[in-house]
């Protein structure tokens, strides 16, 4: 366009920078807005579902499956993990110092605030790795990740988180926080594996239907309840071992527990089951 | 840490005795994934529950029953304070048993 009409030049410019302002804060909608959308889908999935209902996972739109589940839950098989872990919590190191040392609050009530944004590492911290941090800063050696020793020891600290709401934080003042959740965000909506699955395909856009025999579960509150004993493990395990098992059934390469991919992954899921009490340890199937 | 745990709820002049025991229930088929080799039978032959010093459930296992096993019963009766006591032995020859006062 050639500048024939001078007069209408300034008006153009306000319209471009309007269209410009416009198209710069829908693309910079936060997580805040993220989680907001995400609960209003969930809101008209199933509406007669309270946000607290969904840390129940599956069993909250499940009726049939809810019963027996419940039935379990009144004497859990994690109770001995539950109790192992209570034990590995409470036995000093060897240098005499514990695990309630160099956890924040003793360990108390901390399940809610993990994963965390670590502004000297520059990454997202797990509580799985702040519990192997300790173990290293004491000389011992850092415990596997998937399950075991690990597993109770996590699902102790979930059970003395019970009831706290899940408050993650993004600190807005380090870009790189932000760019962290936003990598778990668009590892959660990529397609991915030879089955080409994102971890939406199953739990966004086709929670509570059925895949084969099981109902799908709805991704809000996904990360309240773990460590869970799963029936099909006996035994129990961590989020991120759950989380290698569902690359397994949409036949993805996984990344290794802990890596940086899970890590983003557990910070978006977190934060968008924000206000969800923590109710782990639990069962599953 | 006794490898047993027991609750019990009364209702209805019943009460149901809910167990769950730690133990590996190794059948003897099994491999250590790492070695090959067979991992030793290790289960529980005998499974006894006794009301008040007196048996009322003897069960004789093998090696089909789960790790970490769980067993419900229903007990005819029971009031506040009778003694429900359940004892395993395992054919290493291991035993264990715990004691439960009905509330």
């Amino acid at each position: 366009m050639t500048a024939q009409h001078p007069s209408k030049a300034p008006i153009m410019t306000l319209a471009l920078l309007a269209l410009v302002v416009l198209l710069a804060t829908s693309a910079w909608a936060g997580p805040e807005q993220d989680r907001e959308a995400l609960v209003r889908y969930y809101k008209t999935l199933f509406p007669s579902l309270s946000l607290q209902d969904y840390a129940d996972g599956v069993y909250a739109i499940d009726p049939v499956a809810r019963e027996s589940w419940q039935a379990i839950e009144e004497f859990p098989p994690y109770e001995l993990a539950l109790e192992a872990g209570e034990t590995l919590f409470h036995t000093p190191f060897k240098n005499g110092a514990s695990y309630a040392d160099c956890l924040p609050d003793k360990g108390i009530g901390i399940a809610a605030r993990y994963p965390k944004w670590d502004e000297t590492k520059g990454e997202v911290v797990t509580l799985a790795q702040v519990v192997n941090a300790c173990r290293i800063r004491n000389g011992e050696p850092p415990l596997p990740y998937l399950k075991g020793e690990l597993a109770s020891l996590l699902a102790y600290l979930a059970s003395i988180s019970r009831g706290r709401p899940i408050e993650i934080e993004i600190p807005t003042a380090d870009p790189r926080a932000l760019a962290a959740y936003q990598q778990g965000k668009d590892y959660f909506y990529q397609r991915r594996g030879q089955l080409n699955f994102a971890c939406a395909s199953c739990h966004i856009q086709n929670a509570g239907k059925r895949i084969r025999s099981e109902i799908l579960s709805p991704s809000l509150g996904h990360t309240s309840h773990w460590p869970a004993y799963r029936l099909k493990w006996g035994e129990m395990g961590t989020l991120h071992r759950r989380f290698i098992g569902c690359h397994e059934q949409i036949r993805a390469d996984a990344p290794a527990p802990q890596s940086p991919e899970f890590r983003n992954l557990e910070y978006f899921l977190s934060y968008m089951s924000n206000g969800i009490a923590i109710n782990g340890p639990s069962t599953r199937k | 840490m006794s490898s047993i745990k027991i609750r019990s709820k009364r209702k209805d002049g019943k009460t149901q005795i809910r167990t769950l025991i730690a133990h590996s229930m190794e059948h003897g088929r099994n491999r250590d994934p790492k070695t090959g080799r067979l991992i030793p039978a290790h289960f529980i032959q005998v499974l006894t529950v006794s009301f008040n010093d007196q048996i009322v459930i003897t069960s004789h296992m093998a090696g089909s029953i789960s790790k970490d096993p769980y067993f419900a019963f229903m007990l005819k009766g029971g009031e506040a304070g009778d003694k429900i006591k359940i004892a395993w032995v395992d054919n290493q020859g291991n035993t264990d048993s715990q004691e439960h006062v009905l509330k």
